[in-house]
């Protein structure tokens, strides 16, 4: 099963790597992941995406929120959350009809079409990852150039926050 | 506000933390640190001959005294020979702190002489690491490293200085935290009450209840109350490897080690089970034997100060994420109110029949091995012999091989630390620096290496630094020319064929080499001089004595597990099996 992790921690030389080492000594697989700091600079939130089995992410919880830079933790496929993913797609656009047929594929994905060339579109999408697999999907086609996604990042549903106290 | 280079304040503070002793070995980067230590008479450094013997002496160190060791190294390879110290203390939960030079802060990345990445080197096996940036955060620096070394699951911790920033020119305030308080790092004490009452019920419930007992009890210094709760209860009591010495060896309900070389009892108790209360044990492989054979009818109580612990090799029933000490206390005191009662009959047959265990295959009770005669020396009767010659009191650190087995089978530990081996990791070569930590923390015992001629040669140079720091170890030295442990699995499991694991004539005369280091040399081949010349070895308290004892090169470690079974499928020789 697909978990959504979320992590809160300082944000000091070297947590990154700890982090990213923790995943590959312990054998587990880190499908995304995103960091960045948060509102207090000193803290960084990371959101990580992985699969496994009940035991194991509750393995992998406990594991991360050993490490000394970390201040919470939180399996947010747990509880109720809102997931979403930034892709940006470079694509074939050179004649009419392929930019019409991209213009309402688009549209009905509510992406925006943030770059254009005689030969290009580029396109901006945001949504869970299956809206953006769909995305891809649909237009496969038509001569994708590249693909960048920027992983998930969730955040819990309702009045719930993680923040350090 | 007193003014201190980088240099000056790191020394200070690591007086204002409580350190009186270094093992360390200097270096460019770490010249500063170095003349910094010249200048003041209050941290003692001793010098070694590896930077691997700096981290295993400050670890023995610890060990024998519960405190924290400090060990201190240049860059580069003084830092990469300093990794399997760390990664043997980290296994074993051992809270050092290794304080490591670092290239100029201008020159990281460039590959410098002498760089290299220390934090990105020993991330996996340290419990946390810094790279000091400047001479302003030294103090606090030193002061959290020591503070998470030893509070928690206590662990290694690296602390990593470039040589800026001990640079002696530039002077900055020096204030020592009075404390250290951390957001992200609040190690949790006491254990769920709720859990800890049906813990209670679950144990005066045993009827076939076993307590197993690992090497958290020593670390968390929780042996009495362990013993408290254990007499409360009547209860049998194993321990593991790392656990040897929390509960008395010579007790009558002590069932002995478990795990590979176990005893039968243990094994075979732990196997018929129905209430296993595990306290600051981690359920490793080497005890455990197939995970899905374990203990096919116990309920499981697991104690232990590390979440990740608990449940991550066998699934615990009660688990209970606390110190020992904590949770045992309020085990005691609710043992204490409780009025209900332990099943006196269930457990009586209990006993009985464990006691019979204990007489058919016991290593204590029956004799497990052939007599020593003339020049057949039985390593397990040098093991005796020296449990006898030292009244059962010494400090015996051990190397990894055959010698370590039979030491921790034969010499029965009453108390805490006074049994330091590399359990976790099994590095050859910690023996003989472990002992020369234990003997710089108490100077009055003995101190014994059991060592083998294998793992001696490892660290063997310390023989030096011995002389220097006058620290009069004694080194039983199990000589079965062979690896022997090595040469046992391929007994058992490539018939015989000794891949690399004897050494062709080419050993040393380790009694002509402990003489070249200015020590005593005493070579034992007849059994009926071992006792006599243990006891020369014995009286020479000033001196380092190496004893090279010719042992049956054929010997095996027994009891032991047979690989894919159950705990209690045991070969009990080498033509008998459970
Ligand atoms: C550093 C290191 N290398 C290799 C091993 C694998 N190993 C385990 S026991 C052993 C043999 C040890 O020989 P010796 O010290 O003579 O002890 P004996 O088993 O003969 O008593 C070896 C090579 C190890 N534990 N540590
Ligand atoms: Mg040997």
């Amino acid at each position: 099963m697909k978990r959504i992790i979320s992590v809160l921690l300082e944000n000091e030389f070297g947590s990154l790597s700890r982090v990213v080492g923790l995943f590959s000594q312990r054998g587990y697989n880190i499908d995304t992941l995103t960091v960045a700091p948060t509102d207090d600079e000193t803290l960084s939130r990371m959101t990580l995406t992985t699969q496994g089995d009940d035991q194991m992410a509750e393995q992998i919880v406990k594991q991360l929120h050993k490490l000394i830079d970390t201040i919470k933790v939180v399996d947010l496929t747990e509880g109720p959350h809102i997931e979403r993913e930034l892709m940006l797609v470079k694509i074939k656009a050179s004649d009419n009809e392929s930019r019409t047929e991209l213009k309402s594929c688009v549209e009905i994905f509510r992406g925006h079409i943030i770059d254009v060339t005689t030969h290009t579109y580029t396109i901006q999408l945001t949504g869970d990852s299956d809206k953006l697999d769909a995305f891809i999907e649909a237009v496969n086609t038509m001569g994708i150039m590249e693909v960048v996604r920027s992983g998930v990042t969730g955040i819990a549903r309702g009045d719930k926050f993680i923040r350090a106290q | 506000m007193e003014n201190l280079s980088g240099g000056d304040a790191l020394i200070r503070a690591l007086k204002d933390v409580g350190v009186k002793h270094i093992w360390g070995y200097p270096g460019g980067a770490a010249l500063h640190i170095y003349d910094a230590i010249y200048r003041q008479e209050d941290v003692v450094h001793l010098l070694v001959r590896h930077e691997q013997a700096a981290v295993h002496a400050a670890d023995g160190f610890s060990r024998a005294t519960g405190e924290v060791g400090t060990a201190l190294v240049t860059s580069g390879p003084g830092a990469t020979n300093a990794i399997t110290g760390i990664a043997t203390a980290y296994m074993d939960s051992i809270p050092l702190v290794v304080i490591s030079g670092q290239v100029p802060s201008s020159k990281i990345g460039q590959d410098a002489f002498q760089e290299t990445d220390m934090v990105g080197v020993s991330r996996p096996i340290v419990k946390h690491s810094f790279l000091v940036t400047k001479a302003e955060d030294i103090p606090a620096t030193i002061a959290k490293a020591y503070y998470i070394a030893s509070t928690g699951r206590p662990g290694p911790v690296v602390v990593d200085i470039p040589k800026d920033v001990t640079e002696p020119n530039r002077k900055v305030p020096y204030s020592f935290p009075n404390e250290v308080k951390m957001r992200s790092y609040q190690p949790s004490d006491r254990g769920h009450r709720g859990q800890i009452k049906r813990a209670i019920k679950a144990l005066v419930s045993a009827k076939r209840p076993v307590i197993y007992s690992g090497g958290g009890v020593i670390i968390d210094n929780a042996s009495e109350l362990l013993i408290s709760v254990a007499r409360k209860l009547n209860f049998p009591v194993t321990n593991t490897l790392m656990g040897l010495g929390a509960f008395p060896g010579t007790d009558r309900q002590f069932v002995g080690m478990l795990g590979m070389h176990g005893t039968f009892e243990a094994n075979t108790a732990m196997h018929h089970a129905d209430v296993i209360f595990a306290v600051g044990a981690r359920f490793d492989d080497r005890v455990t034997n197939e995970l899905e054979k374990f203990c096919p009818f116990a309920t499981i109580i697991h104690i232990d100060i590390d979440p990740t612990t608990v449940s991550k090799n066998i699934v615990a029933d009660i688990p209970i994420v606390g110190t020992c000490k904590s949770v045992l206390a309020e085990v005691l005191s609710l043992l204490e109110q409780s009025n209900d009662e332990v099943d006196q009959d269930a457990l009586s047959q209990w006993w009985q029949q464990i006691d019979e265990w204990r007489a058919k295959h016991g290593i204590y009770t029956a004799s497990r091995y052939e007599d020593s005669y003339d020049d057949t020396i039985k390593p397990q009767d040098v093991i005796k012999t020296l449990y006898n010659v030292t009244k059962g009191d010494a400090i015996v650190t051990s190397d990894v091989g055959q010698h370590q087995m039979f030491a921790a089978q034969y010499y029965l530990f009453d108390r805490p630390r006074q049994w330091i081996n590399s359990g976790g990791l099994g590095t050859m070569g910690f023996g003989l620096p472990a002992a020369m930590g234990a003997k710089l923390a108490f100077p009055d015992t003995d101190v014994a290496c059991v060592t083998g001629e294998g793992s001696i040669q490892m660290c063997i140079q310390e023989l030096s630094a011995c002389s220097q720091h006058n620290l009069p170890v004694k080194i039983i030295n199990l000589n079965n020319a062979a690896l022997g442990m090595v040469r046992q699995w391929q007994d058992m499991q490539y018939n015989s064929r000794y891949s690399q694991s004897v050494y062709e004539e080419s050993l040393p005369d380790f009694v002509a080499l402990a003489e070249a280091y200015g020590h005593v040399g005493i070579r034992v081949t007849k059994y009926e001089e071992l006792e006599e010349k243990m006891r020369e070895c014995f009286a020479m308290k000033d001196r380092v004595v190496f004893m090279d004892i010719c042992i049956d090169r054929s010997e095996h470690v027994y009891p032991m597990h047979m690989p894919g079974g159950s705990m209690r499928d045991l070969w009990l020789s080498k033509t008998e099996r459970t």
